[in-house]
């Protein structure tokens, strides 16, 4: 039965990514002259717009179980490969919609207070409206190339916005990573979405998942779109071994990290495994590689985060560690728990990076924890609503991350992929460690600051603290929408979407039972094992970081590096790419094609005195033999027909 | 159905097309020797109007068929048979279009560049305009190779005159790689007209007449000329290994000279390729598919693969056309729609990017007198439009969707995906180079920081190179996101190319197959 959707959908959903995008038009062109420090407006009330026309098409999108597709006209059209500019609001891109339109709202109020001042005001505020439009783009485009445009529109919005303070070289080599770290995952991406057309014919979700589920394709086939699609995924959404840029990417501006290298850009790539969750579903190795992938960066990042110093760089690792988290869960069938994470996450995640703004703020610039401390009282606000950004993280009941986070371990495990439940186990007691070792570092203890910062230190203004609440209501409560667990509002919301893919993994609904229950006493319980580790390093005993350290010196080395990865990819891939390059220019084109030709030239010199003339470098002479050189040709053809 | 000038338009559109040019370039050098500004503005008036007629062309024309329009054919040297026949299809329309408005482009944009001998320099790119707007409009093999020879001759001066420091060893490299070029083609022109005189008993150099009459060419004449002619354009195109003599003259050429060769000339290759090796040879065409891909595949990744390195923006951007102009010759010898459309799309979308970003570097130069990348950094901050500029036309070269590059990029990756999916992983590199070259050369120049304080003092880009560079963006852009209108007029031609070599693909297909299950796929 098709639902008969509302006229006005046809413009209102246009005019979703519309509205960012002439914010960001007018704010570009005429920010630098005219507009000024009013450059905030807007983009504000564009996004804020944007943000009610969304729940407007939650409204409509709730009384259907199909989507609503429009086309505004055929973008490509060359043979039978026909791309239409077309939008597809169904459940999930609009719940997708609902938290961007949303959380960008917030971080774009934030960013008034943040940004204040900067010389790149404008700059600033036409960029994010830029990235808004994209992003949006990318969750309501109706087809694979439509993905594909938002997906590399946000990649390079991310480009422009981790470069902001361009004239740093750090700043401006992070964004080129950035950008080249995900080209190396479309380059999957790009390839997964031509093998899609050459099997199926279209590009378009609804022919393309209908085509699946009716015809299918052979199982190889199918593993090889999944993992070439996967692979784009997981440059965008950092997964390792792709992962490197996201936490360069903490270059960037504050507010910029937690918009789009925490709440909506990164999640991409999850948001393109659930998309295509038919297509993944087909496909048992694909499923086993995304929830493997997932849970191996879930503990890998989880590691790494235990050992920096740098406020923002725990968190981008952080993110990392949680996106995995969203895989592992794609991975084993659980669609709508990753969306869950993927959503609680945005809320949590990003006020803990707004928060670390704040604190970042408050302290002049100042970054390293190591120079923190004792700001609990200085700045009440931040540390309040920082902390329960923290608590969510951590997954303790009953805040935010405590409901998406159990839901996954709960179902990893229900479904018998033990080893997988283990790892994000033991990176759940990881997460809430690290943490609260943040926690306790910037807020506890006394006061580690340079005396010229500590004169300084002021709480942030309200454009800055009202967002912080906001988010902080939402860590708070936001896990709601999931209860009670695996059949809250937003799992009834989403199901439609996934039923297909479902119905191919012959997942069935469970009601809530006893084992559930005990998983969730066991996460707390590790949860705030963390938490207790964690208090005891950082302000007990606070002689027992180094100690433990030094106790385990290779492996804390290896962790405080990162692993070493990207030591590795310098000496290897890098090094390839560079001395290849060298080698190929010098080597060969220069000595062997240039040589052959030179030599002919020579020949050519030497070859008579009535050339000598030309050795004197007269072009005109060369010319004049060209003439001749022609003449004699044209000549040619005439004797040629001529005898 | 027959499409003539008298009947489509009332008066001799392409002659006059063609000449218009020239006609300029008398009247500036009869009448205004000495008066700078009167000889630019004719020069630019010039271009402008045969801008504005190639466009009037282009909204006559009849995008629905494959046939040549706008036709005049009348006998030029009887007894060889030779006509002054001109005509254009959808391809050579668009490629007409591509040149008339790069050279209002380069005209603008060396309104200052050059201080010696500025009259001649200005009458050398109208001649060269005339050679190349004649080339793509020529319908007659015996004109089609004069004008060829024509438009060497300015562009070789242009180089050799107005160049670089090094721009003798350039031009003579041009020159060498350019005269092995021409004989080769001459050779084959020779061959297969004799070929058809001796088998119909009449000498023609028409193309059309050919074309058709060319499909009972014995196999080993066919592949001698179907080489001759290949070596000849190959050189043009460049593709690997003849490319050696692009980044010398790219780095010696003055900008205009630059933007011409890579936004017009390198396309002439490709040309070539589509209306002689594909058109007289289809049977060999098919047969070349295997090769054609390989060399183009290498072009792609070698050339991205040496631009990294390189510290010279001009040596940068050239290598970067050698792996672009790989994406052209693999899209064309797929010969699937996508294949095809996405490579002419795709000369047309080069012809903008590349000509902006070589157009860009040339006005860095003019205040810098530099162009080593390590003399830049922090660009951003004197010049902020001009890095703003920039920075669209290397995304646009990136494939970034929504500017003309990504469109086709993807057309040419989906086509030759779709013919062989080997040849497409190994072109895909190509996306991670591009976006490695630009960006890191981009964050070199215009990020970072200063590194000489003399650029503080610089002055961004004035309203006259803004005014060249923003019809190069808004085409970008237009391309980008509505290319519909563009692409019509390559349906019907490369329809008619692909049916062209239809039967010997579908005979052909089952070794191809063998041969594709042999190097590995899916």
């Amino acid at each position: 039965m098709e639902h008969e959707f509302a006229s006005y959908m046809n413009w209102i959903v246009p005019l979703i990514p519309a509205l960012p995008l002439t914010a960001f038009l007018v704010t570009i062109f005429f920010g630098k002259w005219f507009i000024k420090e009013q450059a905030h407006w807007l983009p504000i009330l564009a996004m804020a717009a944007a943000f009610v026309l969304s729940l407007l098409v939650w409204w409509e999108v709730r009384q259907a179980e199909e989507g609503f597709y429009v086309e505004l006209f055929t973008w490509i059209p060359v043979g039978d490969l026909q791309v239409p500019l077309a939008f597809y609001a169904d459940r999930l891109s609009t719940a997708m919609i609902m938290m961007v339109t949303g959380v960008a709202t917030l971080i774009f109020i934030y960013s008034k207070g943040y940004m204040h001042g900067d010389p790149g005001y404008y700059r600033f505020f036409s960029y994010l409206s830029l990235f808004a439009f994209s992003m949006l783009v990318l969750v309501l485009g109706a087809n694979y190339v439509m993905l594909f445009f938002g997906w590399e529109a946000v990649g390079l919005c991310s480009y422009y916005l981790i470069g902001f303070y361009y004239h740093k070289t750090s700043a401006a080599a992070a964004g080129k990573k950035a950008f080249i770290t995900n080209r190396v995952g479309d380059f999957g991406f790009s390839l997964g979405i031509f093998l899609l057309f050459v099997t199926f014919g279209t590009l378009t979700y609804t022919e393309v998942f209908e085509a699946v589920e009716v015809e299918g394709a052979g199982t190889a086939t199918m593993t090889a779109i999944a993992l070439l699609l996967f692979m784009g995924a997981m440059g965008k959404s950092a997964q390792f071994p792709l992962h490197v840029w996201l936490p360069d990417a903490m270059e960037g501006p504050t507010p910029v990290s937690a918009l789009i290298h925490a709440a909506t850009m990164v999640t991409a790539g999850v948001y393109m495994v659930a998309r295509s969750s038919v297509i993944f579903a087909s496909s048992e190795t694909a499923m086993l590689v995304v929830a493997g992938i997932g849970a191996f960066t879930a503990i890998f990042a989880a590691s790494i985060g235990i050992a920096q110093t740098d406020i923002k760089r725990v968190m981008a690792y952080s993110t990392v560690s949680q996106l995995g988290y969203m895989f592992m869960a794609l991975g084993v069938g659980a669609w709508i728990p990753a969306i869950f994470h993927l959503i609680t996450h945005a809320f949590f995640k990003a006020l803990l990076f707004l928060g670390s703004g704040s604190v970042i703020h408050a302290l002049s610039g100042e970054q390293d924890m190591r120079r923190m401390g004792g700001l609990r009282s200085r700045i009440p606000y931040t540390y309040w609503t920082l902390l329960s950004g923290a608590i969510a993280l951590s997954g303790i009941f009953p805040f935010a991350g405590f409901w998406s986070k159990d839901e996954i371990l709960g179902i990893t495990f229900k479904d018998g992929a033990y080893i997988i439940w283990a790892v994000g186990l033991v990176a759940a007691f990881i997460t809430a460690f690290y943490t609260f070792r943040l926690i306790f570092m910037t807020f506890w203890n006394e006061s580690r600051m340079e005396p010229e910062v500590e004169k300084h230190v002021h709480e942030s203004p309200w454009s800055m603290t009202v967002p912080l609440m906001v988010l902080g209501g939402l860590s708070l409560v936001g896990g709601f929408l999931g209860f009670p667990p695996e059949a809250g509002v937003f799992h009834h919301f989403l199901e439609p979407v996934f039923e297909p893919a479902n119905e191919i993994l012959g997942i069935h609904h469970e009601a809530f039972g006893a084992i559930d229950l005990t998983l969730m006493i066991v996460s707390v319980a590790v949860a705030v094992s963390g938490v207790i580790l964690a208090y005891f390093f950082y302000v007990r005993q606070r002689d027992l970081p180094e100690k433990a350290g030094a106790a385990a010196q290779p492996l804390y080395k290896a962790i405080y590096n990162k692993w070493y990865i990207d030591e590795i990819y310098d000496a290897t891939v890098v090094r390839l790419v560079i001395d290849g390059s060298r080698f190929l220019w010098r080597s060969f084109d220069a000595a062997v094609i240039d040589g052959i030709v030179n030599g002919v030239g020579k020949l050519w010199e030497v070859s008579g005195a009535a050339v000598r003339p030309a050795q004197t470098g007269k072009v005109q002479n060369y010319a004049g033999m060209m003439f001749a050189g022609v003449f004699v040709l044209l000549s040619a053809v005439i004797i040629a027909y001529g005898l | 159905m027959e499409f003539t000038f008298a009947e489509q338009l009332g008066f001799r559109g392409l002659t006059l097309l063609t000449f218009l040019p020239v006609i300029g370039a008398l009247v500036m050098l009869l009448f205004m020797r000495g008066k700078a500004n009167a000889y630019k503005a004719t020069a630019l008036v010039t271009s402008l109007a045969t801008f504005a007629l190639s466009i009037y062309l282009a909204i006559v024309f009849n995008t629905d068929t494959a046939a040549f329009q706008f036709q005049e054919n009348f006998v030029w040297i009887d007894s060889f048979g030779i006509n002054y026949h001109m005509g254009v299809d959808g391809i050579s329309m668009l490629l007409v279009m591509l040149t008339s408005f790069l050279s209002v482009i380069a005209i603008l944009g060396s309104w200052n560049y050059v201080k010696d001998r500025e009259l001649a320099f200005f009458i050398s790119l109208l001649v060269l305009e005339t050679g190349m707007i004649g080339v793509f409009t020529s319908m007659d093999l015996f004109l089609f190779y004069v004008f060829w020879e024509i438009q060497l001759i300015p562009m070789y001066f242009v180089i050799g005159i107005w160049g670089g420091e090094r721009r003798v060893y350039a031009a003579i490299k041009f020159f060498l790689y350019t005269f092995a070029g021409s004989v080769l083609m001459l050779v084959a022109i020779l061959a297969v007209v004799w070929w058809y005189s001796t088998d119909a008993g009449v000498t023609t150099f028409d193309i059309l007449t050919l074309q058709d009459g060319l499909s009972g060419l014995p196999s080993n004449w066919a592949i001698w000329s179907f080489i001759a002619f290949f070596i000849a354009f190959a050189i043009k195109v460049p593709m690997f290994p003849v490319h050696t003599w692009l980044p010398d003259a790219h780095v010696e050429a003055p900008t205009a000279g630059s933007v011409i060769l890579a936004g017009v000339l390198l396309k002439m290759g490709a040309y070539g390729m589509i209306r002689f090796n594909i058109g007289f040879f289809p049977e060999v065409a098919v047969d070349a598919i295997p090769y054609v891909l390989v060399l183009s595949v290498i072009a792609i990744v070698y050339g991205a693969w040496v631009s990294i390195i390189q510290p010279d923006m001009k040596k940068l951007v050239a290598y970067s056309s050698v792996s672009h102009m790989g994406f052209v010759t693999a899209g064309l010898f797929v010969f699937n729609l996508q294949g095809v459309e996405g490579s002419i799309l795709y000369m047309i979308n080069h012809g903008i990017l590349t000509g902006a970003l070589f157009q860009m570097v040339g006005f860095f130069y003019e205040r810098t007198h530099t162009r080593l990348i390590r003399d830049y950094g922090g660009m951003a901050r004197p010049m902020p439009v001009a890095a703003a500029f920039f920075s669209l036309f290397v995304m646009g070269s990136v494939g970034l969707p929504g500017l003309n590059g990504f469109i086709s990029e993807f057309l040419v990756l989906l086509g030759v995906f779709r013919y062989e999916k080997v040849f497409a992983v190994f072109a895909a590199l190509g996306l991670i180079g591009s976006a490695a070259y630009l960006l890191w050369m981009y964050q070199r120049t215009m990020f970072q920081e200063l590194t000489n304080q003399k650029w503080l003092a610089l002055k961004d880009i004035n309203a006259r190179e803004i005014l060249t560079l923003v019809p190069l963006a808004a085409s970008a852009l237009f391309i980008g996101i509505y290319p519909a209108p563009i692409l019509r007029f390559l349906e019907a031609p490369s329809e008619n190319l692909i049916a062209q070599v239809e039967p010997f693909l579908a005979q052909k297909q089952s070794i191809i197959e063998l041969a594709s299950s042999f190097l590995g796929g899916f």
